[in-house]
């Protein structure tokens, strides 16, 4: 109870005087800016309900290119780190270049990807997977490596094989950090999915907030704000759902 | 089984140092020495998880790493129960590696759970039961296994006083069901003497055998009454004599 409502209240009370502040005009003098210009919370409410449809369409289409792209760095990324954890050799070769990649910013790599792979929904899946995939194999490998090897030993007594000690001991210690790992993506999978749009898109809740932000929309933007983040919330309570059920030991 | 000459050494670390030990089928034997006395490396080396540097072991005789992992149990100090299986699912592990279904590795060690007082705590989770219960189903889990040896190593060090005892009078009972050749190691000299047929008492690092005991009546009924017995009061001193001498 107390969890909720602290930060409830907190968000209401923030809501409140950002209400108060923007519908008197403080806001917009001390800046010295159209009123129109600093939306207050129940404007951008009424933006966010005249433009539900507009809204709607643009959050499937980035939807989409956060959850496919999501998926891709998740298979990618569990398969890399099992391969990187079998393999030392592919391990000491990969993960120096992997970790050197991060070096790149993604905000130079989304232009040239649209322009190998047009406006579609083609290079923004490349990106979210690009920026999902290193926390995963990271957190995944680093949770296969922290298996007891005491209870390696004991399994290797009780007559199993490679494949079993993987599957019955390695794989369960290696679930809660790989979690972790896909919690980190879901944070960065929204983000990454607007890299992509801004860097050039003909639909998507990155290619509004451009549009928008130059026909001076504010109250639309702060709306397609709102979407972004709600999508995000529901994302990460989906994942936390998943875990739960998941690693249900803990 | 039997160990011969045996050797081994970590790098420059020589933990063993020509060591004989012979465990006839069905004996009890137990290890007692100086903590760090490469005790559990006796064990591991038995059970064909580590290879010596010289002299042989053999169990059932098989020398070699495979027949010696096919022929032996191992039950490390911790329970190490897997926290995401059941107690029966960890019990039946031996089971389930060698290719059995769910079901019929639960069903065959379900009977054992009624044996030794589990029944009802199949599908409890580890972290739900208590310190002797986890060494129980981790004692089960030894046992499923259904091998000719198995090797003990501290298995109720982790335990308070009390149920450290419950659990000796325990083990002895469900050797009594269902004998098998044991090698115990412990640090506990009442323990070894009430449990084993015969106890070999340790050196400091590198491990020899400065001792081997009898023991008069092993595994009385009862615990109390078996080990304030005066023959067997006699053999502790002298096992505590041996041990105190060999950790010079």
């Amino acid at each position: 109870m107390r969890r909720w409502l602290l930060p409830a209240l907190l968000l209401g009370t923030l809501i409140g005087a950002w209400q108060l502040a923007a519908s008197s005009g403080v806001i917009a003098e001390a800046l010295s800016l159209e009123d129109f210009l600093v939306p207050s919370p129940s404007e951008i409410a009424s933006s966010l309900w005249e433009n539900r449809s507009l809204l709607g369409e643009n959050a499937w289409v980035t939807l989409r290119e956060i959850v496919f792209g999501l998926g891709c760095a998740l298979v990618a990324g569990l398969g890399f780190a099992v391969v990187m954890y079998r393999w030392v050799t592919i391990r000491d070769a990969t993960y120096p270049l992997i970790v050197a990649s991060q070096t790149i910013p993604i905000m130079v790599v989304a232009p040239i990807l649209v322009v190998w792979f047009g406006f579609g929904i083609g290079p923004k899946l490349v990106i979210v997977a690009l920026v999902c995939f290193f926390p995963i194999t990271v957190s995944t490998i680093s949770g296969l490596g922290s298996a007891d090897p005491e209870a390696i030993k004991l399994m290797r007594s009780l007559d199993a094989s490679r494949w079993q000690i993987f599957r019955r001991v390695e794989v369960p210690t290696a679930l809660p950090s790989a979690f972790i790992g896909t919690r980190i993506a879901v944070v960065l999978a929204p983000i990454a999915a607007l890299f992509g749009e801004q860097a050039g898109s003909s639909a998507g809740l990155g290619h509004l907030i451009i549009q928008d932000n130059a026909q001076l929309e504010v109250a639309r933007e702060f709306a397609t704000v709102f979407v972004l983040a709600a999508i995000a919330l529901v994302l990460m309570g989906l994942v936390a759902l998943a875990e739960r059920r998941i690693v249900n030991w803990r | 089984m039997s160990v011969r000459a045996l050797g081994h050494a970590y790098g420059e670390l020589r933990t063993i140092e020509c060591l004989d030990l012979e465990v006839e089928p069905h004996g009890v034997v137990g290890l007692v020495g100086p903590s760090g006395c490469g005790k559990s490396t006796l064990l591991e080396l038995i059970c064909g998880l580590l290879e010596p540097s010289t002299g042989t072991v053999q169990v059932g005789g098989g020398a070699a790493p495979s027949e010696r992992l096919s022929r032996s149990a191992y039950m490390p100090q911790r329970d190490l129960l897997l926290p995401w299986y059941s107690a029966i699912d960890n019990a039946a592990l031996a089971l389930r590696n060698r290719g059995l279904g769910k079901a019929e590795a639960r069903r065959q060690a379900s009977g054992l759970f009624e044996r030794f007082g589990l029944a009802g705590f199949e599908r409890t989770a580890p972290a739900e039961l208590s310190g002797g219960m986890r060494q129980r189903v981790a004692f089960l889990r030894t046992l499923v296994s259904g091998k000719p040896v198995l090797a003990l190593d501290e298995p109720f060090a982790a335990l308070d006083a009390i149920t450290r005892a419950e659990m000796q009078e325990w083990l002895a009972r469900a050797l009594r069901a269902d004998p098998r050749t044991v090698v115990l190691v412990t640090h506990d000299v009442e323990e070894a003497l009430y449990l084993c047929d015969r106890v070999a008492v340790l050196s400091a690092r590198p491990a020899r055998i400065v001792a081997e005991l009898r023991v008069p009546a092993p595994r009385l009924e009862d615990r109390d009454a078996a080990v304030t017995d005066p023959a067997f009061v006699a053999v502790r001193e002298r096992a505590l004599r041996a041990l105190h001498e060999g950790s010079r």
